[in-house]
């Protein structure tokens, strides 16, 4: 019998027991990110200098429109309310179209990163191009990794004082550069930038270089992946909508592991080793300071440099090409379970490799039918519907509006013949940067005609009147109808106004008031 | 209180208070923070001094930099005031037909004439200027006293039977009541209203003509279509100030009624007359 005044004493902690406790805030570790060479890191190159290209240099592209219109390519005309793109122009009452390529950028995104992952932050986001960019002026003036290093880590000499204040004076005329080329695209960006330099131009505009300089050096420069970590709403985003057949970035620890820095040793003792030598260059290049081969993590960008790093390494060992490769989470699991005998063993090398060393003929592969799956098809459709509906809608748009406002305060007033007369404010929208005559017609509402207030148009049923180029006129018009013609208290009419030399037509139901009937 | 407490876990002095057991970490504030912190108070000094700011006993100091929101607004008012001092003198220099033809300005005066029209004339005339039984209309092409801008500004600028204005528009019809018989007055009532429309008994017509040669024609005319020299109604039109059909004008006949308008030029001066003028003359009846 057991003593009954001897307790069991239980062996367990706390999670967050005083002893392994660890403050919430922890401080940034720098991260100097070696330069990768292969192919995303070329591709990257590509994407860069296609995308700052479009940003610095399309505001600088002419458009001819003809005398009336600015002969800028792209223009937002803010104090104008005009938006100018090459071929189209839209007015504030089109800005749907805007909309519409928000939504098409959304549903875009949805189908970049259920197929190829989080690529937008890998290669295209802003921030990852600037931070880039960064990186090119901080390797130029300060070398590679590990001569930024010893430079971080060694004391304030002269030398070390001139590369910091060079490598911060270039990011800042960078950011001021970005600053400067966004506001081109409100203005005529020849004529700003004189009187930027002169110092003429609107404080708004040194307002915005200056936010924008001061935003590109922080986030560009000194943030850099704390805004893809802490900032950025989209990581959040984007990772919930990866799924198991979405490629990303992948460390293949099913042939990997296990893991050996000497793997002639371990090979000569009998052991199983996997492809990595730990070398580190994973690591080494990643401008996020992340380690692939922990798997996926929020900090990934999926920028590929790993890839680069680690295929160079494999080239050199003789070994196949892809230790780090993008890979869909399916692929993944089907190899691990491969590699581990389903689960049953840790991961043994040999499993998929054959005799002769090649990978085994059940290793799975990525295939691009995987990228064809109902979900795709659905973001596809979607995507197209807009695009297309879009494109109709532009290619059918009216260029010729009318619009229409009956006058409220009198709604009809009595004449001395006992006719009756209706006020209208009439606006006719010439959309197109060029002067035309609009016929003005009335259709409809028997017997009545219409005068111009202040012009010398003889009342009729018609007239023909100039309209500026890309402007609206506001015509005051008063329709008469005599009293014998007048057949109900509210009759509707037609206004329809017509441009004769490019049969461009548009007409508006308007309605015409008379007193009620005497009884 | 006075002994420091070092923290075991973070190895950071506290504050040295402790409530429950519970220690404050004595971190230092980030040294941006706190150089933003005394900039801001540097910042507040200064301003205190730029601008009016500490209350004293009857007012607050005034600031080196003599600034005041009161000034601020007087300085917008006078900028808005000169804006329109071109426009103004040019109302003042040209006369209403002037004015009406010069399209910049007649949009001014139209605006300007407006808003004095929601102030001062909607009253009687109604907001859409639509009037009422007994205030005319002035959106029609139907004009007692003449519907060509002067004449507009005549009638605001002096009223009509406006008795403390010597120039004011002044007619008077008589009351018949007192001149004619109860059947005379049936019949040209009859013979008015035939001149319109239908009217219920038409062997009143003739005997009405009569009645209307022998008292009316004189200020109404021959053809009675009035006469703007007294004021006088265009009877064979569609509208009808007091209401139309014999009753109507029966009742006018008897006891006629003898609106007035107020003379305006003396509480609104010239300018502003001139501007409501080009409004009314706008409204779609002007001649």
């Amino acid at each position: 019998m057991r003593d009954k005044t001897q307790l069991t004493r239980l062996e367990t902690e706390t999670v967050n027991s005083a002893k392994t406790r660890k403050p919430l805030y922890a401080a940034r570790q720098k991260i100097f990110p070696k330069r990768a060479s292969g192919n995303f890191r070329r591709f990257k190159w590509l994407v860069m200098t296609i995308t700052l290209g479009i940003y610095y240099l399309a505001a600088w592209l002419p458009w001819a429109r003809g005398p009336f219109a600015p002969d800028q390519a792209v223009l937002l005309d803010l104090a104008n309310r005009r938006f100018y793109f090459f071929f189209i122009e839209i007015w504030p009452q089109e800005f749907f179209y805007v909309a519409g390529l928000l939504v098409m950028a959304g549903v875009g995104l949805f189908l970049i990163t259920s197929t190829v992952g989080r690529a937008w932050c890998g290669y295209a986001c802003p921030q990852t191009v600037w931070v880039d960019l960064f990186l090119v002026v901080e390797r130029a003036i300060e070398g590679d990794r590990n001569a930024r290093m010893k430079l971080d880590a060694g004391p304030w000499t002269a030398r070390k004082l001139m590369l910091r204040v060079s490598k911060h004076t270039i990011w800042l005329v960078i950011g001021a550069a970005t600053g400067g080329a966004w506001i081109f695209y409100f203005a005529d960006a020849p004529t700003l930038l004189g009187e930027l330099f002169i110092g003429t131009a609107a404080p708004v505009a040194y307002i915005t270089v200056a936010v924008l300089t001061a935003t590109t050096y922080t986030f560009g420069g000194l943030m850099r992946e704390q805004v893809c970590t802490y900032m950025c709403p989209w990581p959040r985003i984007q990772a919930a909508m990866l799924d198991e057949n979405s490629l990303t970035v992948t460390y293949n620890d099913w042939r990997g592991e296990p893991r050996s820095r000497h793997a002639k040793k371990v090979l000569a003792a009998g052991q199983p080793v996997g492809d990595c030598v730990d070398c580190n260059a994973c690591v080494a290049v990643c401008p996020m300071g992340i380690d692939i081969r922990d798997g996926q993590q929020l900090e990934c960008i999926t920028c590929a440099l790993c890839i680069d790093a680690c295929d160079g390494v494999m080239d050199k060992l003789g070994k196949e090409r892809g230790l780090i490769a993008y890979a869909t989470l399916s692929d993944y699991n089907a190899n691990m379970m491969l590699a581990t005998a389903g689960g049953s063993s840790s991961v043994n090398p040999s499993l998929i490799r054959t005799a002769d060393g090649l990978f085994s003929d059940k290793v799975a592969h990525f295939h691009i039918r995987k990228i064809f799956r109902p979900r795709t098809y659905v973001y596809m459709g979607l995507w197209s519907l807009i695009g297309l509906g879009l494109l109709y809608s532009l290619l059918t748009r009216d260029r010729l509006e009318l619009n229409v406002l009956h006058d409220r305060n009198p709604q009809f007033v009595t004449l001395t013949d006992g006719s009756i007369r209706n006020g209208y404010t009439v606006k006719l929208l010439n959309m197109i940067p060029e002067p035309r005559t609009i016929v003005v017609t009335m259709q409809g509402l028997e017997g009545a005609d219409m005068v111009v207030v202040g012009d010398d148009i003889p009342a009729g049923r018609s007239f023909a009147i100039p309209v500026e180029p890309d402007r609206l006129k506001m015509l005051r018009v008063f329709v008469r109808q005599p009293a014998d013609q007048i057949r109900a208290p509210a009759q509707t009419f037609k206004f329809r106004v017509e441009d004769r030399a490019s049969f461009e037509s548009n007409e508006y139901t308007a309605t015409f008031n008379a007193p009620e009937p005497l009884r | 209180m006075s002994d420091e407490h070092i923290d075991e876990i973070s190895g950071v002095s506290t504050t040295g208070h402790e409530w429950d057991g519970i220690r404050e970490l004595n971190n230092p504030l980030p040294r941006w923070w706190v150089i933003t912190f005394y900039v801001t108070i540097v910042w507040a000094i200064g301003y205190t001094i730029a601008y009016p700011a500490w209350p004293l006993l009857h007012s607050a100091t005034k600031g080196v930099l003599g600034y005041s929101s009161r000034n601020e607004v007087r300085n917008e008012l006078t900028a808005a005031e000169a804006a329109k001092g071109k426009y103004i003198s040019a109302v003042e220099s040209k006369s209403v037909s002037e004015i009406s033809a010069d399209d910049g300005l007649r949009e001014f005066a139209i605006a300007a004439g407006g808003a004095a029209f929601k102030v001062n004339c909607v009253q009687c005339h109604g907001s859409g200027a639509q009037g009422s039984k007994g205030f005319p209309n002035l959106n029609d092409d139907d004009w007692l006293w003449g519907g060509k801008a002067e004449q507009i500004q005549q009638t605001i600028t002096h009223g009509i039977r406006f008795a403390s204005d010597p120039d004011t528009r002044l007619s008077e019809m008589p009351a018949f009541g007192d001149i004619i018989t109860a059947d005379q007055i049936a019949q040209v009532s009859a013979y008015v209203a035939s001149l319109s429309g239908k009217v219920r008994d038409a062997s009143l017509i003739q005997p009405g003509a009569k009645v209307f040669a022998e008292n009316c024609v004189a200020c109404h005319g021959d053809n009675a279509k009035g006469n703007r020299e007294f004021g006088a109604p265009d009877l064979t039109d569609a509208i009808w100030l007091y209401g139309s059909g014999e009753t109507a004008i029966a009742a006018q006949v008897r006891a006629p009624k003898q609106g007035v308008m107020p003379a305006w030029v003396g509480r609104l001066g010239e300018i502003k007359v001139k501007e409501l003028a080009v409004y009314v003359h706008s409204l779609g009846g002007g001649e």
